[in-house]
């Protein structure tokens, strides 16, 4: 459905040395499969059919098994994130402390939902269940940066400072 | 390694370590023998990085060389102190003194006032340590503090955990080298036995008879794995652990090892704490380089190493069957048990399966003994526990007390009540497999026993307390958005089972529930607990149980009133405008966002204008009116 976001796969020849690298390295662990999919996403930011095949055909496993896999956790995207990953956290103490209405704030900003991308690639957002800065609720964090003890009205003004400095 | 290089480094850290744990008098003249005049302390945890610790630590240090003390003043950067809502932290010894929210500025002043020149910086100092008449107290005297009981968390906000020579010097590996060279593998198993000590984790299985099978089944390769996939929301005392003190966790690992005959360790570590993986490596590779890791550990022969395997987001990866599923490379789902992992587990080896907090308490319990362990805690319930306190509470952050300690204390006493006046309402335990504890029970002694004979359990000890704002139903429904978005799918009485309950309370929360739908939901969580395949399933339909056994009269106020008491639940609001009340000023009406707010023809006696009324119609339910009103006219119904 969501089509409309930058699907095509636009893997360099140095990204895919840096896989087979990976799958070299854990070819022969016991239980490889994660880690070589946490390092492929780190590689390509999202783990798109293209990166899926390359892991089965060099662990030796099926394409089926790594889909599986990579369907399962919801660490790893199939889809691409934006180029700013904006996180509201929707864990019980965030919750009790309004952060729905902090990821709604989000949501009416950008004009898309959680677990989408904008159409400029800048942001993407979306939630996730504690990242344990519980003494900061209402958390969201963009990045690296904990936006902590938030209000909805704070929301506008934070999205614009990236837009002003992230926009190429 | 020999143990005359363990002493020599205990012996080299010790005095400087205990600087920090002792009262304040003494911790002075002892902290003349270390070559530190002082100490601070800055806690590196993730609450404190998240609110500006890393730019304090850099102003300090850089405030230190400026002012020329730098060689005089010791700066280390610990793991979490507990106190969260308060970060970033930095303490002072051997005073003791707690500035609380420190900045970059404050900082550089403290560096020059108080390390300088002596003269603490009250104004900074978390103000529960400052009395009215100017008197100070220490950290350790706070009511945070004071009615805690720090064993799991003893060395977190106290050493860096970065620094294994610093582990060393509170007595750190000592267990592991008694165990090796003066116990048997049943004298270890009998010793976490006798101290009663239950799996910290949720179920509250006792570590010890995890360890006795798994020694007692047969196998050439036996596992030990850490669980610290910590999943549940608003739960982070594992998290804390490996980020304060990853030293005592790989001391543990090791001594369970040893006990059941294993020699590969697994700490299978949720991807989303980068800074406990980051410790936990640094850690490793310090215990490998010192010998404390690897082959010949103490010149006993015994060999022991450890692998991270990190987590990717799914709840039921703290499921052990589920977890031992996904360190194999595989979707995360569980297995029937039996066969128990201690039977058949990694890999289809023996393995022993410990929660992160239960393997913190394992080094001092071969250390000190059973018989100091169990002489804390309750009947069934020995030892103490690590409550993470979250949601409307003062002090938000984890507190270990001793078992038996009443809610009462931790919410009221160390948590510091609830702030705005508010009443207390219920605490939720054990996050979405629990349930919640009403007020009338805030006097019960906390254990696994008392909170699984209210509906609730201890769970990770994730402690949510929640006011009179708070509405019940769209809690249960809260929660059953989580179990839904993370039933791993396996088995139906779970996977659709979820998906239900969650549309009943939908339907309950938009004001077209109907009285059958309550019994409805009992059968349904009744099905469930009985027949899902795991601990995930039995346990997602309690948040509902429970608030249906202590607050049903919410749920009957949402089906037959069509009211939410709390206030939440927007289908079952209003807001309305008090004609008495209103000037006629007209703010709402330019700030809501429907244009639903009018004039009406109707003048208060005194007022001006006349008062302005709200077009039910178009009512979003926002609530932008409310709060812009300065004169409270705005009310929610």
């Amino acid at each position: 459905m969501s089509e409309k976001t930058l699907n095509e796969f636009k893997g360099t020849a140095e990204q895919e040395a840096a896989l087979k690298e990976v799958i070299a390295n854990h070819h022969d662990q016991p239980g490889g499969l994660m880690p070589v999919l946490q390092e492929a996403q780190g590689i390509y930011g999202y783990l798109p059919l293209e990166v899926q095949n390359m892991v089965a055909d060099g662990l030796g496993i099926s394409l089926s098994e790594v889909y599986g896999v990579a369907t399962f956790y919801s660490q790893f995207s199939l889809t691409p994130k934006g180029k700013h990953k904006i996180s509201v956290c929707l864990g019980t103490a965030c919750y009790v402390k309004g952060s729905a209405k902090i990821l709604e704030a989000v949501e009416t900003q950008l004009g898309i939902k959680s677990g989408e991308c904008t159409a400029d690639g800048l942001f993407s957002i979306d939630s996730c269940r504690c990242v344990g800065a519980c003494g900061l609720a209402p958390v969201m964090t963009i990045d690296e940066e904990v936006y902590g003890r938030l209000v909805p009205d704070q929301v506008a003004k934070i999205l614009e400072s990236y837009k002003e400095g992230g926009a190429e | 390694m020999t143990i005359n290089e363990l002493n020599q480094i205990r012996d080299s850290k010790a005095d400087l370590i205990k600087v920090r744990r002792i009262v304040a008098e003494e911790a002075a003249k002892l902290a003349e023998k270390t070559g530190y005049r002082k100490q601070v302390l800055v806690c590196g945890g993730t609450g404190c990085q998240s609110s500006g610790s890393k730019k304090v630590l850099e102003a300090l240090e850089d405030e230190l060389k400026v002012q020329g003390i730098d060689s005089e003043i010791l700066v280390v950067r610990t793991g979490c102190f507990g106190l969260c809502s308060l970060g970033p932290i930095m303490i002072v010894y051997p005073e003791g003194t707690f500035y609380a929210q420190a900045t970059p500025d404050g900082v550089r002043r403290v560096v020059k006032e108080h390390l300088k020149e002596g003269n603490v910086c009250k104004d900074l100092l978390y103000k529960e340590t400052v009395h009215e008449d100017g008197s100070i107290i220490s950290l350790a005297e706070t009511n945070f503090y004071k009615k805690q009981k720090r064993i799991a968390l003893r060395n977190c906000g106290v050493i860096d955990p970065e620094n294994i020579d610093e582990y060393i010097g509170t007595n750190g590996y000592e267990a592991l080298y008694k165990a090796l060279t003066s116990m048997s593998q049943d004298d270890v198993i009998k010793e976490v036995l006798d101290s009663g000590i239950r799996g910290r984790g949720g179920a509250g299985f006792p570590t010890g008879r995890k360890w006795m099978f798994a020694k007692a089944s047969q196998g050439d390769v036996k596992y030990v794995a850490c669980n610290a996939d910590e999943g549940d929301p608003g739960a982070f005392m594992d998290r804390s652990i490996l980020e304060g003190d990853p030293h005592a966790i790989i001391e543990a690992m090791a001594i369970a090892a040893y006990a059941i005959g294993a020699h590969q360790g697994f700490v299978y570590v949720r991807a989303e704490y980068p800074v406990a993986v980051h410790r936990l490596t640094v850690a490793l590779n310090q215990a490998r380089e010192k010998g404390l890791l690897g082959k010949d550990i103490f010149g006993t022969g015994f060999d022991f190493d450890i692998e991270i395997r990190l987590g990717a987001g799914a709840f039921v990866c703290g499921e052990e069957t589920a977890l031992m599923t996904s360190i194999e490379g595989h979707r995360g789902e569980p297995r029937p048990r039996p066969p128990f992992p201690a039977v058949k587990g990694l890999f289809g080896k023996p393995t022993v399966l410990n929660n992160v907090e239960t393997l913190a308490n394992i080094a001092q319990i071969i250390r000190k003994g059973a018989a100091w362990y169990a002489s804390m805690g309750t009947e069934g319930s020995k030892g103490t526990k690590v409550f993470a306190l979250g949601g409307k509470i003062t002090n938000v952050g984890l507190v270990e007390v001793p078992m038996g300690t009443t809610l009462r204390e931790v919410v009221e006493e160390i948590g510091g009540g609830i702030p705005n006046g508010k009443k207390f309402k219920a605490a939720q335990t054990g996050g979405p497999s629990g349930g919640c504890i009403p007020a009338k029970y805030i006097d019960t002694p906390i254990d696994y026993d008392n909170l699984v004979a209210l509906g609730s359990m201890m769970g990770s000890g994730g402690l949510i307390v929640m006011d009179e704002d708070t509405c019940m139903v769209d809690i249960s429904k809260f929660y059953l958005e989580f179990t839904v978005d993370e039933s791993c799918g396996k088995c139906t009485p779970c996977r659709v089972g979820t998906k239900r309950l969650l549309q009943i309370l939908e339907k309950i929360t938009s004001g077209k529930g109907e009285m059958e739908d309550i019994d409805k939901l009992e059968e349904l969580a009744n099905h469930m607990k009985s027949s899902s395949l795991c601990a995930l399933g039995q346990s997602a339909p309690n948040p509902v149980l429970s608030t249906l056994k202590s607050f049903r009269d919410e749920y009957e106020a949402h089906i037959k009133d069509k009211k939410c008491p709390a206030g939440v639940c927007k289908s079952l609001l209003s807001f309305e405008i008090e004609k008495e009340k209103c000037i006629g000023c007209g703010l709402c009406a330019r700030n809501c966002p429907v244009s639903a707010i009018s004039k009406t023809d109707y003048t208060a006696p005194g007022k001006k204008l006349p008062a302005m009324a709200i077009d039910q119609s178009k009512c979003i339910k926002c609530g932008v009116c409310m709060s812009n009103c300065k004169f409270g006219a705005v009310i929610k119904k």
